[in-house]
């Protein structure tokens, strides 16, 4: 009971409220976010309706294999944070492996970015930025990277503000300012992390497997 | 105190209330309490207020002549562009929400504050930071895209400051957001024991179904403004024709904000007006189950009908069609609270205040608004009046004739309650009434100039509609001294005003319950609820039937 006092905020009373409170609170956010990925999931299907050869060109030009790995961290993120997520609410004793977890996922979050960093060093060597000197002629397959570039840097904002709540939280536990025990940031920081990592899901296929299959 | 002791229970020791909790700059600046957010939202939006204001001045000081004479068109452009862009979203967006819905919404539920203090607090320095990218367009030379931020106009040949207005308009949007968020969770989580569902004021389910518009909606704008900045400034090709864009998709994902965002600005007004009326006819509000379906029906159905700004556009026939039809259908729930208002007046005692005045102008003014809106939802009428000054009355008798009113009604309203003073009766009464006529002597002559073919942003018009816009510019000329003379007599009320004692309008609901001005934690006991609102009397029965002390005894529980 002291350390969930010591996790109570105004203007709660009540723990379990609060808790409650803050979980409801990052879905209704969620549902936001949902929507703004959305919008630009839209333009990318418009776009690519009006213009699938160009967008089946263009996707061959993207390099799958980073595309691929990235998708492999980025889900072994997921995994070790909902085991933080888990592990601080089924018992104290497992405080460790909640702080092991963060920052295992802080770190794989951060892996992500540098091989996206990568990639993008050489989709500019491919000359893939939109723009004079684009290296693809079909009209339409600038289209595809100016989606490219705004999806995959939107959601690389999107991560590292994740990176840094996952490595604020790990800070503030290990200095054991807060307990890890059902401590409610941990619970809605994972909240987060996933929709970024299900945003990821959905930009996989848009990204890197137009024009591969046939 | 003798509340209390009546209650049988010891009395409280004396404590400051909220606004003389504390008196230093950061007392004020780093508080979570959402009593004093809303004092610093109120500041931040009469501010922008009287700035989109002023640039709409120098506008109709211009259209007294019809050959351009005192400005140059750029400055004309950028001059009704900075009025669209402020008002919407610094004014009107924010205005009841952030304001009256932050001040009011725990005090009706009966909690001690939003679920998320500090992501509150946080929402105003969003809201600031916001603000400072808009001014500095303004400064640094302006910016001449309309409120509208049309590509590919904005994404490709304006030269003005595009970027920072965009930027301005993104980061409000997040504030936005943010308030919506907490505001939809306080409203589940930190209702009081017995406060149900149905039992809430009706104020408080508009600012719930706003918030629903803002959580959903908003995203999408910052997509769409997000796309214009990439364009302008990484050269990204969405919106570009040459490069296979389509611009017209700006204007899908724009209008698909932009369209709901009108119910953002208007539900909370018709939240404001469903408590005055009751209270002024002492009358429980006619179908309140009615009333919070229609408000839900109108956030729903908003998502839905954005392509009547596209008529124009090219669309196809078909879509034209459906979003015509659906247009049509929103009227209906609109139009349920419209007969429910009157209705709640049939049988009741009213008395004509200044927020009943300030009100019952909302139920006229939006009424006629929404009437007018019929005319554009119908195709072959729009296609005639598109981009005319028709457009133009029409939705500034929604958002300036109903928002801007119903803003000014809630105002009066809970400014007793908010400041704990009162204010001079007879000089409110006469700006409500100045404002009615102001109002309508400014945008009514709109109808017929745009009906007859005026179109709208520009500079110069033939001279055959110069005395439709002199009688436009006189009006606002009114309306501009009726918008004025409440920041006079109500800052003259805060240091000469009387005393306000609890509830002084004798209005159910729990903000009523507690000091004037409230307590830093809003009540100094939890309340229980164990009735529906606006009991102003018994079930069945018509208003003043009660004797004087049921409806006395009634009013001070």
């Amino acid at each position: 009971m002291s350390d969930q006092s010591a996790l109570l905020r105004e203007p709660w009373l009540d723990f379990g409220r609060q808790r409650e409170a803050g979980k409801f609170g990052i879905w209704v956010f969620l549902a936001s976010e949902t929507l703004f990925f959305g919008a630009l999931m839209l333009t990318y299907t418009v776009c690519r309706i009006e213009h699938p050869e160009a967008f089946a060109a263009a996707g061959r030009e993207t390099n799958v294999w980073y595309g691929t790995i990235n998708t492999a961290v980025l889900l072994t993120s997921s995994l070790t944070m909902a085991i933080a997520a888990q592990a601080s609410e089924a018992s104290a004793q497992l405080r460790r492996l909640v702080l092991a977890c963060l920052m295992l996922t802080a770190m794989l979050g951060l892996a992500f970015i540098v091989i996206k960093g990568f990639e993008y060093k050489e989709d500019i060597d491919k000359q893939l930025v939109p723009g004079a000197g684009f290296a693809l002629s079909h009209p339409g397959a600038q289209l595809f990277y100016g989606f490219y570039w705004l999806v995959t840097g939107v959601h690389a904002i999107h991560l590292s503000i994740g990176i840094a709540l996952v490595s604020r939280l790990f800070w503030v536990l290990l200095r054991r300012q807060l307990p890890a025990k059902d401590n409610p940031e941990i619970e809605v920081t994972a909240l987060y992390w996933h929709l970024v990592d299900i945003v990821w899901i959905f930009l996989y296929p848009l990204i890197y497997l137009p024009g591969r299959a046939s | 105190m003798t509340d209390a002791l009546l209650a049988g229970e010891l009395p409280l020791p004396p404590r400051p209330d909220y606004l003389r909790h504390g008196s230093t700059i950061s007392s004020w600046l780093a508080t979570t309490d959402h009593k004093r957010i809303a004092i610093l939202y109120a500041i931040t939006i009469t501010f922008f207020f009287f700035l989109g204001g002023a640039a709409i001045t120098a506008v109709r000081l211009e259209l007294f002549q019809p050959n351009g004479w005192l400005l140059t068109s750029d400055t004309y452009n950028k001059l009704f562009s900075f009025h669209g862009i402020i008002m919407v979203w610094f004014f009107l967006v924010p205005s009841i929400p952030n304001t009256l819905g932050n001040f009011l919404l725990p005090l009706m539920i009966g909690a001690p504050d939003v679920a998320f203090p500090r992501l509150n607090l946080f929402s105003w320095y969003l809201t600031v930071a916001a603000g400072a990218f808009t001014v500095y367009a303004l400064v640094a030379g302006g910016v001449d895209t309309g409120w509208t931020f049309y590509t590919p106009y904005s994404s490709m040949f304006s030269n003005t400051h595009v970027f920072a207005a965009a930027a301005g308009v993104f980061v409000v949007g997040f504030a936005s957001i943010a308030t919506g968020v907490n505001f939809i969770a306080t409203t589940h989580m930190l209702r009081a024991p017995g406060m149900t569902w149905f039992r809430l004021p009706l104020f408080v389910w508009a600012i719930y179904a706003t918030s629903l518009i803002m959580v959903l909606a908003t995203p999408v704008l910052a997509i769409s403004l997000l796309l214009v900045i990439a364009e302008r400034v990484l050269g990204l090709p969405i919106f570009d024709p040459a490069r296979g864009g389509d611009p017209i998709l700006f204007q899908h994902l724009f209008w698909f904000y932009s369209h709901p965002a009108v119910y953002i600005m208007v539900l909370p007004a018709m939240g404001v007006v469903s408590e005055i009326i009751p209270c002024f006819a002492r009358r429980r509000i006619f179908g309140y189950d009615f009333m919070v379906y229609a408000m839900l029906a109108i956030a729903g159905v908003g998502f839905f009908v954005w392509g009547h700004h596209m008529f124009v556009s090219g669309q196809s026939a078909l879509a034209s069609l459906v979003f015509s039809f659906l247009s049509f259908i929103i009227a209906v729930p609109s139009a349920i609270k419209v007969f429910n208002w009157t209705a709640s007046l049939y049988r009741g005692q009213i008395s004509f205040e200044s927020p009943m005045l300030y009100a019952l102008g909302f139920v006229g003014l939006f009424t006629t608004g929404g009437l007018s809106g019929l005319f554009l939802a119908s195709i072959p009428v729009d296609i005639h009046v598109t981009d005319t000054y028709f457009v133009v009355a029409h939705f500034h008798y929604i958002m300036v004739g109903g928002s801007v009113s119903a803003f000014f009604a809630g105002l009066h309203f809970w400014w007793p309650k908010v400041t704990g003073k009162l204010y001079p009766e007879s000089w409110a009464k006469f700006a409500a009434i100045l404002m009615y006529a102001g109002f309508n002597m400014t945008f009514l002559p709109q109808f017929f100039a745009g009906y007859l073919g005026m179109p709208r942003r520009y500079h110069t018009y033939p001279a055959e509609f110069q005395i439709y816009n002199v009688m436009s510019s006189a009006g606002a000329a009114v309306l501009a001294i009726a918008y004025l003379l409440p920041l006079g007599y109500l800052t003259w009320s805060l240091f000469y005003g009387g005393k306000a004692a609890k509830n002084p309008w004798g209005a159910t609901g729990l903000e009523w319950t507690t000091g004037s001005p409230p307590p830093p934690k809003n009540f100094d006991r939890q309340p229980r609820v164990d009735r529906g609102p606006y009991d102003y009397h018994a079930e069945g029965m018509s208003a003043g039937t009660d004797p004087p002390e049921m409806q006395n005894a009634r009013e001070t529980r």
